[in-house]
């Protein structure tokens, strides 16, 4: 049986062959420790880095290259921005529709202390910019929130809040793109985004194991970092030193992922992130209509294909989201994601919590013809 | 660059700034090489960018404001 594969949302599969092939001659080529060593190969491989610096920059329109920092995956960013930021006193505002790599640090921050501020959504996901403004306080430090839903892709109004909050002094706003970057357009100046954490391994087509945070300059003055150690600048100091991006950059970095990042980002490119946005709303929207006016699924989120990314999420009357999961890669051979998502604050906003969802996530290399084998599995499953 | 010509480095903060530095000197059409910290500059362990001396000033300009920190240093043989 043929497999399809629709978990582009946890990670996306397959990768473009330039990806694999940058990786490759990385490690055959190059392999050094970048920026530790000052010989050639080092250097070598400290460019490489800095190209996949340049590659996401411009993707963001971040006018310094050096304002990326680059992380592990997007929770290291995120957790970079949370911990690193927040102290007992400070507020901080953000959403009912977020992730766990944005909740759990913000409730384990808030039992220390910390003021934490949760804007419920509408059941379709839906942020009302004008709850959010409400909420803002003196005291409010940060608004943290998710571009877009990994569990039904909804689309937020991140442009808005970015105006709003760039008008209170002194209030930073960090956008979780973990479902977006590559996906839908960001620009962190039209935008107002001051901290912009992306994962590189979903729709940025880089492997797993990379990630980006944006800092606006002059913030890292306000943001501690996670971890210190070496870095490959200021040896004789025994102090972290605390630019852009040497503060949050310790230890030897993933250095062959972020060659194949470079090129995923540079996929991006050649194909332009419009083509890839038009072809995943088109596969996204054939699904959705083809689950219309069908009594037994019920589809959460706007299905709408403008207003989300290529994310559905359902559930099959009658039948839990694993078994419909199970039944969906055995009879099938489509392969998707059951349950909560990492998600559990967005599931209580849906009204899908604890049982959850299941989740099908298209990609650009998805075939149009997906969009029906994934309809016809459901028909099928309906059939008993 | 011969073996003859002298030479400033510049230094900067870390590898990805020598990185940009070296970008942008390549875009504004100034030679330079990326080469570690000589010794007697400093005893960090990166690189620094190596440029003809007679280029220090044109250099100078074309980085001032894209880069908050750096140096140049003339290098004696
Ligand atoms: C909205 C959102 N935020 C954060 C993450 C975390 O991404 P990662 O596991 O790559 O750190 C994900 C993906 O799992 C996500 O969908």
């Amino acid at each position: 049986m043929k497999t399809i594969y629709l978990d582009n949302a946890a990670t996306s599969f397959p990768k473009p062959p330039g990806m694999m092939e940058a990786m490759n001659s990385f490690q055959r080529d190059i392999g050094a420790n970048p920026g530790r060593s000052g010989h050639g190969r080092s250097i070598d491989a400290g460019r490489v880095m800095y190209e996949a610096r340049e590659a996401l920059a411009g993707l963001f329109n971040i006018d310094d290259p050096l304002s990326v920092v680059l992380t592990k995956n997007s929770t290291e960013a995120l957790n970079i921005v949370l911990l690193g930021a927040l102290a007992p006193g400070d507020h901080v505002v953000t959403t009912g529709m977020e992730h766990n790599s944005v909740m759990r640090p913000l409730r384990y921050l808030a039992s220390r202390g910390v003021d934490l501020s949760v804007i419920e959504c509408s059941p379709q996901g839906d942020l009302d910019p004008a709850d959010l403004q409400k909420a803002l306080r003196k005291n409010t430090k940060l608004v943290v929130m998710t571009h877009a839903s990994n569990v039904t892709g909804t689309i937020q109004p991140v442009a808005e809040v970015g105006r709003m909050v760039r008008q209170r002094d002194g209030v930073m706003f960090c956008v979780d793109a973990a479902q977006t970057a590559g996906a839908l357009p960001i620009d962190v100046e039209d935008m107002n985004i001051d901290l912009l954490a992306v994962t590189g391994h979903k729709s940025l087509f880089g492997p797993q194991g990379t990630g980006a945070l944006y800092i606006r300059r002059g913030l890292e003055k306000r943001i501690a970092p996670l971890m210190m150690g070496g870095t490959g600048s200021r040896s004789e100091f025994e102090i972290q030193p605390d630019f852009l991006p040497d503060k949050y950059e310790s230890g030897t970095p993933n250095a062959l992922g972020f060659a194949g990042l470079c090129a995923g980002v540079q996929f991006i490119v050649g194909q332009s992130l419009r083509a890839i946005r038009e072809k995943e709303k088109l596969i996204t929207a054939a699904f959705l209509q083809r689950m219309e006016g069908c009594p037994d699924v019920t589809v959460y989120g706007p299905a709408e294909a403008d207003r989300q990314t290529a994310v559905v999420s359902f559930n099959v009357r009658n039948v839990t989201p694993s078994d419909a999961a199970l039944y969906f890669e055995e009879e099938c051979g489509i392969l998707c994601r059951p349950g909560l998502h990492c998600a559990p604050a967005a599931h209580r906003t849906l009204g899908t919590f604890p049982q959850g969802t299941v989740r099908f996530s298209f990609g650009f290399f998805n075939a149009p013809g997906d969009a029906d084998a994934a309809a016809e599995a459901i028909r099928d499953l309906l059939k008993g | 660059m011969s073996g003859s010509e002298s030479h400033a480095v510049i230094l900067l903060e870390s590898v990805s700034h020598a990185l940009r530095a070296e970008k942008i000197l390549k875009a504004a059409g100034i030679r330079c090489k990326l080469i570690p910290v000589p010794r007697q500059l400093s005893s960090d362990c990166g690189v620094c960018l190596r440029i003809a001396a007679a280029d220090g000033e044109r250099a100078a300009g074309v980085l001032a404001g894209r880069l908050d920190y750096f140096n140049i240093a003339p290098l004696e043989k």
